[in-house]
C-alpha cells in the first residue's frame, strides 16, 4: 500500500492518554498564558503539530463538526481526523466546533468562527491556531481570569492583526471563540476571557 | 464489556476506568472546556444515569470522573466532613471504579471533591474543587422558567435579584440568606456558589485552585479559574458579612472555623465543633484543646489526643 492512503496510529492508550491530555488542555484554559505540554506519544499526520492531534484526539468525535484548512483537509490530515474521531470535517467556519489554523495565513479571520449566541456563548468555536514557536517572539501581555496580575507570552509567527483580532474577540465577551496556540508538544490558552495587548 | 473481557475471578470487573465511557467523558471534557473560559456561566451537559440517585452528588461525581487520572489523589467531604455516608461512598465508588488513591488531608489533595463546604485549610495552586450542586440557576427561586431565567443572563439583567436582597433587608433589617448566597463572577455572571455557607463564599474569589461545579439532575457544569473575581452581592449601607459565633470550637478551640451547633443533651446542653472533621483533628493533633475535649474523648465520641 503507498504509504500516503497510510493512517497513522491515534493513541496507543486512548483512557489515561486523553485523560492526561484533557488535564494539559484545562490547566491551559484555566491559566491562560502558563505554556503547558502533552505527551510526545503519537505521530501526527502530515500539516498537524503533536499538540493539535493530541487535542483533537482528545476532544473531537462525531458531534463535533472540524473545520481544517483546505490543504489539510484534503490530505492525511483529514483522513487521519475522520478516522480517529470520526469527526465531520466542514467547509464554513462558522459550522465548526474545533478548527485548527496557520499562524501566518490570512483567513480565515477568528472572527469568521462560530462566536456562539447570548444565550448559549459555550457553542462558540475553539480555534487550535499552530505557531511558529511558542517563546521568544514579540511580547504579548495578557490580563484577566486565571491571571494573577499579568503575565506576558512570546510566541512567534501570528499574522498581522492577530492582536486586534484578539482584542475584538474579547470585546464580544462572554461570547467569542476560545483560542489555543500550539507548537510542537507546547500549548498556550488564550480564551475569551482574556485582555491581550502587544507590550510596549 | 465484550465477549472476550469476561474477567477472570482475580481481576475487577470491567468498567471503563472511572465509570464514565470516554464519549461522555469527552462531552463532559468539552463543556469544562468552555465553563472555564466563560467563568460563572453554566453549560449545558449531557449528565448520565449514575449507580446512585441524583440529589446525591452525580454531577460532581461525573465531573471528578471525567478530570481524575493515576497521578491524582483524591479528597471527598460532605458537609466538611470526610467521614459521613456521602463522602465515604463516593470515595469507595472512585477507589473501586478509578483505582484512585484517597486522603483525608487538604493539603495532599489535587481533587478535593466537596458537598456544601470549602475546607478550611487554605487550598493551593494545581488543586481541583468539584463542587456537588443541586441547584445551579441562582435565579431559579425568583424565576422558574429556564426560557426567561436564560435571557437575564444573556442580557446580564440581574435587578431581581438585587430586589430580593432588599426585600429581605426592608422585613428583617439584614439579608437572611445564610448558605448559597449569590455571587457575581468576573463582574459579569451571577452565579449560585452551591450550598455553601456564606462563610465560605470569600474563599472563592482569586482562590488559587480550579473550582469546577456540577449538577447532574439540572444538567449543568459551571467553573472559576483560578484568581477570578467572586463578589458576593450586597449593598454599600448593608455590606456582605459572614456568620461568626460567640464560642470557638468545643474540640480544638479553633476561633475561625466554621462551627456546627450539636445538641448534646435533653437539657438544653449544645456544643460547638468545627465542621472540617479534617482541620478540627489535625488542631488536636497539635495541641489545641478546647473546654469540651475532656467531656467528648470520656463519652467515646472522639479519640483522645495526647497534646
Amino acid at each position: 500500500m503507498p504509504a500516503e492512503t497510510m493512517i497513522a496510529p491515534g493513541f496507543a492508550d486512548p483512557v489515561f492518554q486523553s485523560q492526561a491530555a484533557f488535564r494539559a488542555l484545562l490547566a491551559a484554559l484555566s491559566e491562560p498564558g502558563m505554556l503547558q505540554q502533552v505527551a510526545g506519544e503519537i505521530t501526527p499526520p502530515e500539516g498537524l503539530a503533536t499538540a493539535t492531534a493530541t487535542a483533537l484526539l482528545t476532544l473531537a468525535d462525531y458531534e463535533t463538526p472540524v473545520w481544517l484548512p483546505e490543504a489539510l483537509r484534503n490530505g492525511p490530515a483529514g483522513a487521519w481526523l475522520r478516522f480517529h474521531c470520526g469527526a465531520a470535517l466542514v467547509d464554513d467556519p462558522a459550522d465548526a466546533t474545533f478548527a485548527v489554523i496557520d499562524g501566518t495565513a490570512d483567513q480565515p479571520k477568528l472572527s469568521a468562527f462560530d462566536l456562539g449566541t447570548d444565550q448559549f456563548p459555550d457553542r462558540s468555536t475553539t480555534v487550535i491556531v499552530q505557531v511558529a514557536a511558542l517563546e521568544n517572539g514579540p511580547a504579548l501581555t495578557l490580563a484577566g481570569p486565571g491571571i494573577l496580575g499579568s503575565r506576558t507570552i512570546t510566541p512567534q509567527g501570528l499574522r498581522a492583526g492577530f492582536t486586534d483580532e484578539l482584542r475584538e474577540n474579547r470585546a464580544l465577551y462572554p461570547l467569542g471563540v476560545d483560542v489555543l496556540l500550539v507548537h510542537g508538544e507546547g500549548l498556550i490558552g488564550l480564551p475569551r476571557s482574556t485582555q491581550v495587548e502587544e507590550a510596549r | 464489556m465484550t465477549v472476550h473481557q469476561m474477567p477472570a475471578d482475580d481481576t475487577k470487573p470491567a468498567y471503563n476506568y472511572a465509570y464514565l465511557d470516554e464519549q461522555t467523558k469527552r462531552m463532559i471534557r468539552r463543556a469544562l472546556l468552555k465553563a472555564v473560559a466563560v467563568p460563572g456561566y453554566q453549560v449545558p451537559f449531557g449528565s448520565r444515569e449514575m449507580p446512585l440517585a441524583r440529589g446525591w452528588g452525580t454531577g460532581g461525581i461525573q465531573i471528578t470522573a471525567a478530570i481524575i487520572g493515576p497521578a491524582d489523589t483524591l479528597k471527598v467531604i460532605d458537609q466538611g466532613a470526610d467521614d459521613t455516608t456521602n463522602a465515604v461512598s463516593i470515595r469507595r465508588f472512585f477507589e473501586r471504579t478509578a483505582d484512585a488513591r484517597t486522603c483525608e488531608a487538604t493539603d495532599e489533595a489535587t481533587i478535593i471533591q466537596t458537598r456544601h463546604r470549602i475546607p478550611e485549610a487554605p487550598l493551593k495552586s494545581g488543586q481541583v474543587m468539584v463542587y456537588q450542586v443541586p441547584t445551579p440557576e441562582p435565579l431559579r427561586r425568583l424565576e422558574p422558567r429556564e426560557a426567561e431565567t436564560r435571557k437575564m443572563h444573556a442580557w446580564a439583567e440581574y435587578g431581581l435579584m438585587q430586589v430580593k436582597l432588599y426585600e429581605d433587608i426592608a422585613r428583617y433589617g439584614e439579608i437572611t440568606k445564610t448558605y448559597d448566597y449569590p455571587v457575581m463572577v468576573n463582574d459579569r455572571y451571577v452565579m449560585a456558589p452551591s450550598p455553601i455557607p456564606k462563610f465560605d463564599n470569600p474563599k472563592m474569589h482569586m482562590s488559587p485552585a480550579l473550582q469546577l461545579f456540577g449538577a447532574g439532575r439540572e444538567k449543568r457544569i459551571y467553573a472559576l479559574p483560578p484568581y477570578t473575581s467572586v463578589k458576593s452581592l450586597d449593598f454599600e449601607d448593608h455590606p456582605f458579612r459572614i456568620q461568626s459565633w460567640t464560642q470557638p470550637c468545643g474540640l480544638c478551640g479553633a476561633g475561625d472555623s466554621y462551627l456546627d451547633e450539636v445538641v448534646i443533651d435533653d437539657q438544653g446542653g449544645r456544643m460547638f465543633v468545627c465542621s472540617d472533621s479534617h482541620y478540627c483533628e489535625t488542631r488536636r493533633a497539635e495541641g489545641h484543646r478546647g473546654t469540651m475535649l475532656g467531656d467528648a474523648a470520656a463519652s467515646g465520641l472522639v479519640e483522645e489526643t495526647t497534646p
